[in-house]
């Protein structure tokens, strides 16, 4: 009995850790004082205010959603058509090519940025939307390519070749048979595509400019600079995002089951 | 046959896109910044004369009328005063006395109404082999200067390689430590996460998916929002400290940011979620009747645990602590907003070599140990997680 006891404390305890810390914060982002500690003297908005009418924070925001959504095509794109590519057994270098294309999440981004920034001052792309995009990109296919690998080995092979010897082409095999089954996986991809790029800093700060400032990037200097109640403001946004993309991809699986 | 090779050249059209993309925006900027650590051109750059008299120079005897010449030459044709101040600060720390040496011939030769006649004339040091040494030696392109430097080592006057001096020996330190941080955080991630993946386990229905939602709930959220409220929590006036005093646990504010503490909570709160899910990954794979039979046949809880669950579950506390310190030692967003000075990981040091110095090939040289550090043991976790039973 009280190592039931025990075994309860323990586990309340860490669920504790790991949660409160996020919920912690969500309160101060309506706070009305200009700093960023308990007790809340009253409610306001103001820190929303300047979160989206202050010059900074508001190119802050739109940049991360260019951004996010230039690495989210991109990452999607490639990621998807490799992945396609991968089911081929027949293919050289399979595993070769599969380590290559996760690698990007082992590597150290600071190591990644140093490289990054060298190589795009070489092609003039510092300082550049494109040059964000293709770094954002790097790090945002590996989680593209382990979602659609996973949802691909999940197709019967015998679907589409039993549409194949009724007939379809191959290109529409892919588009009647495969790609619909894949849909969950390409679209959690794309999420996590999305995610990472809205949380990315370290190559962020390598590679972009003054006026490519991302809202993360926004997030970390202010915290080291001038730490203010807009940074729980923010975070309140992030999450409020986590949760809503979360039930986006979680409806849109359960509509596709449906159909299916 | 012709269908399958069909087939094969649809793949390799759809694996060709990322192929190229990665290998030009990913495996080439690693192999730039491993270059940039090894490259070494300041010198050769401005020199191109001198590097060819120099290259038939005995390296003993003092230099000749003609190696003179092509230096005068060399630098007269100068006109960049930035790459002529890293030329500058090359040699100087091949050989202290150059910054004045190089100060007062440039100087020298940019009097055009009294030209000198050799570069003797203007400073008897030249008449030294040691400053042409440590030109010829700074000719060719490539060094192991960085390299050497980023383990603490170096090449003394005569070209061996020795330890520096204890006051150069920084980068040991910010290896060790960063070693040490994430050495401590694998720690507390494993003393936390073995337990509670056990008992999540061991639970079945709603209490289990509220512990793996609990885990799952800070890995899905942005790693700055997390570290953002462990900053509020942790400062001075934060929640913690409030909590303690209104208890009446401590009297006085803990300090808990901008020091080790603070990094190592931080850390271990990001990271704990790497180490509970491979572990529970594992620990439901094992029959649930193997610890009953364990104590049906008389084994006590304990040496139940350690001769069955343990060696069982090892693979995974394996699998879970290489990944936590994989993306332990190369963390920089944590120890940058929660630690102090003395908490700057490799990480740091390389964006600020890179950033803040420009010193290119300091930075490429720590990134390429981190990034040597951080291949290794992928490898070995890749290895302990393709063995797994069940696994395709």
């Amino acid at each position: 009995m009280p190592m039931k006891i025990a075994k309860a404390t323990f586990a309340t305890l860490t669920v504790l850790f790991l949660v409160a810390p996020l919920i912690a914060i969500l309160p101060l982002a309506f706070t009305s004082s200009v700093i960023l500690t308990y007790p809340i003297p009253s409610w306001s908005l103001r820190w929303f205010e300047e979160l989206f009418f202050a010059d900074a924070w508001r190119r802050a925001i739109v940049n991360s959603l260019i951004i996010g959504t230039g690495t989210t095509l991109l990452a999607t794109v490639l990621g998807t058509a490799a992945s396609l590519g991968l089911r081929n057994r027949l293919i050289l270098f399979r595993g070769t090519m599969r380590t290559l294309f996760l690698l990007p999440m082992v590597v150290p981004a600071v190591v990644l940025g140093v490289g990054m920034q060298v190589l795009l001052a070489g092609f003039g792309l510092t300082n550049s939307y494109l040059g964000v995009i293709i770094a954002h990109t790097v790090v945002a296919v590996p989680f593209v390519v382990v979602s659609v690998t996973g949802a691909l080995a999940g197709i019967d092979e015998r679907v589409e070749l039993a549409a194949q010897s009724l007939g379809a082409a191959p290109a529409t095999v892919f588009r009647r048979i495969t790609l619909p089954l894949a849909m969950p996986g390409v679209l959690s991809g794309a999420v996590l595509a999305f995610a990472t790029s809205l949380d990315e800093v370290v190559l962020t700060l390598f590679v972009a400019g003054p006026n490519q400032r991302t809202l993360a990037r926004q997030m970390f200097s202010s915290i080291r600079e001038n730490i203010s109640p807009a940074i729980a403001a923010a975070a309140f946004l992030f999450i409020v995002a986590t949760v809503l993309i979360g039930l986006v991809v979680v409806l849109s699986r359960s509509m596709l089951a449906k159909r299916r | 046959m012709s269908a399958a090779s069909s087939r094969t050249g649809r793949s390799l059209l759809l694996l060709a896109p990322l192929l190229l993309f990665l290998i030009g925006f990913f495996v080439w900027p690693l192999f730039s910044m491993m270059s940039q650590a090894v490259s070494d051109p300041a010198v050769l750059k401005l020199l191109p004369r001198s590097a060819e008299v120099l290259a038939d120079w005995d390296r003993k005897s003092p230099p000749s009328a003609a190696m003179q010449t092509a230096l005068m030459e060399d630098l007269k044709a100068v006109d960049d005063d930035q790459a002529l101040g890293d030329m500058v600060r090359r040699l100087n720390s091949a050989r202290s006395g150059f910054r004045t040496l190089m100060g007062k011939t440039t100087g020298a030769l940019d009097d055009t109404t009294n030209p000198p006649a050799d570069l003797v004339s203007i400073d008897k040091r030249w008449e030294k082999p040691e400053f042409w040494l440590a030109i010829a030696d700074a000719l060719s392109p490539y060094t192991d200067r960085n390299l050497l430097a980023a383990v603490d080592f170096g090449r003394n006057a005569a070209g061996e390689i020795e330890h520096l001096p204890p006051d150069q020996s920084v980068n040991s330190v910010i290896l060790a430590r960063t070693f040490w941080i994430a050495g401590l955080v694998t720690f507390f991630c494993a003393l936390i996460g073995f337990p509670y993946a056990i008992i999540a386990a061991s639970l079945d229905g709603w209490k289990r998916d509220l512990m793996l939602g609990a885990v799952l709930l800070p890995l899905w959220t942005s790693l700055l929002v997390r570290t953002a409220a462990w900053f509020i929590l942790l400062q001075e006036k934060g929640l913690i400290n409030d909590l303690l005093l209104t208890l009446g646990i401590i009297n006085s504010p803990l300090a808990l940011i901008f020091n080790r503490t603070g990094v190592i909570i931080a850390m271990t709160h990001v990271l704990l979620p790497f180490m509970v899910l491979p572990i529970y990954s594992v620990l439901i794979t094992i029959p649930k009747n193997l610890m009953p039979a364990a104590a049906s046949l008389g084994a006590p809880p304990l040496r139940a645990f350690l001769r069955v669950l343990l060696p069982l579950s090892l693979r995974g506390v394996a699998s879970g602590g290489l990944l936590v310190f994989i993306s332990a030692i190369g963390y920089y967003i944590t120890p940058a907003l929660i630690g102090g000075p003395g908490d700057q990981m490799i990480s740091s040091i390389i964006a600020f070599y890179a950033t803040g110095s420009a010193n290119w090939g300091m930075a490429g040289a720590l990134g390429m140990v981190l990034l040597v550090a951080t291949l290794v043991l992928y490898s070995v976790y890749a290895r302990l997680s393709s063995e797994e039973p069940g696994r395709r």
